[in-house]
């Protein structure tokens, strides 16, 4: 049952994830990402992770895609003609590498050393998304201080970007 | 139950995906959505390996790529309405103010 999922979830992925690349205007790329977002969180559903899968919807398809759509339709470009280039070399490239790592990971046995388990994890005696808070908010208290200084950056650094003007003579309001 | 190596080999399909996206296309929009899918490819095996070695920090790291990913994706807009607004295109070739 949960290898009739994880095949319907990683197929859809990995064709959203080619429409993503391939689809010749960017609305349709960002839809199709939109797409492999909710199999992606479907994928961690399915690896006992609810609490992140929530946040994968709620942050990656409500947050993150609608600003790119918002992006996308404020400038208003035309669908583009053709690829880079360099396509073709960036696609034997793209090949290349997988290929390397799919013998790597082919010659490697470290997957035989962690077994399927479905034994419950130390996490779900109290809960997904208790389990995550403690071990947020204790141990890792100090690189999510250091996130959310990221983000005020983040802020920050749109706001000047984005805004025409800040700084020079015509910074005033008008 | 689905073995480890099935999550490594989707994490590393969508993975190259997202890098013969930004190697193919030309309009910068298309290259963040790649950085993007590379970004959950990473978040694939961080949740997949954070189940199968029982530890939650993977999750607890999904969190800290999240916020880099939302913080890139808003510099990488900003920077591109403000390229918009000098030079009115998008596509990569196009810009090369800052490259030799």
């Amino acid at each position: 049952m949960t290898l009739v999922l994880f095949s319907y979830f990683a197929a859809v992925i990995v064709l959203a994830a080619i429409g993503v690349i391939a689809s010749r205007k960017p609305v349709n790329s960002a839809l199709a990402l939109l797409v492999m977002f909710f199999h992606v969180a479907g994928l961690f559903v399915l690896l006992d992770a609810e609490f992140i899968a929530a946040v994968q919807i709620i942050v990656y398809a409500g947050a993150i895609l609608v600003l790119y759509l918002f992006v996308v339709m404020l400038l208003n470009v035309r669908a583009e003609e053709g690829y880079h280039t360099q396509g073709v070399i960036g696609l034997a490239v793209g090949f290349g590498i997988l290929g390397e790592a799919v013998m790597i990971l082919g010659r490697s046995g470290f997957a035989d050393r962690f077994p399927p388990s479905s034994a419950p994890s130390a996490v779900s005696a109290v809960g997904n998304t208790e389990g995550l808070g403690r071990v947020l908010y204790t141990t890792y208290l100090f690189p999510f201080e250091v996130a959310s200084l990221i983000l005020l950056v983040a802020m920050i650094g749109a706001i000047v970007l984005a805004k025409k003007g800040i700084f020079g003579k015509e910074g005033k309001r008008s | 139950m689905v073995p480890l190596s099935y999550y490594v080999m989707l994490s590393l399909i969508v993975f190259m995906v997202g890098v013969v996206g930004v190697l193919i296309r030309r309009n910068i929009i298309v290259l963040l959505l790649s950085i993007e899918l590379m970004l959950n490819a990473a978040n694939i095996n961080f949740v997949a390996f954070s189940h199968y070695l029982q530890n939650v920090t993977g999750q607890v790291f999904v969190f800290f790529v999240l916020t880099v990913a939302s913080a890139e994706v808003v510099v990488g807009l900003a920077i591109i309405i403000a390229l918009y607004r000098g030079k009115a295109t998008i596509h990569v070739e196009d810009v090369n103010r800052m490259r030799w």
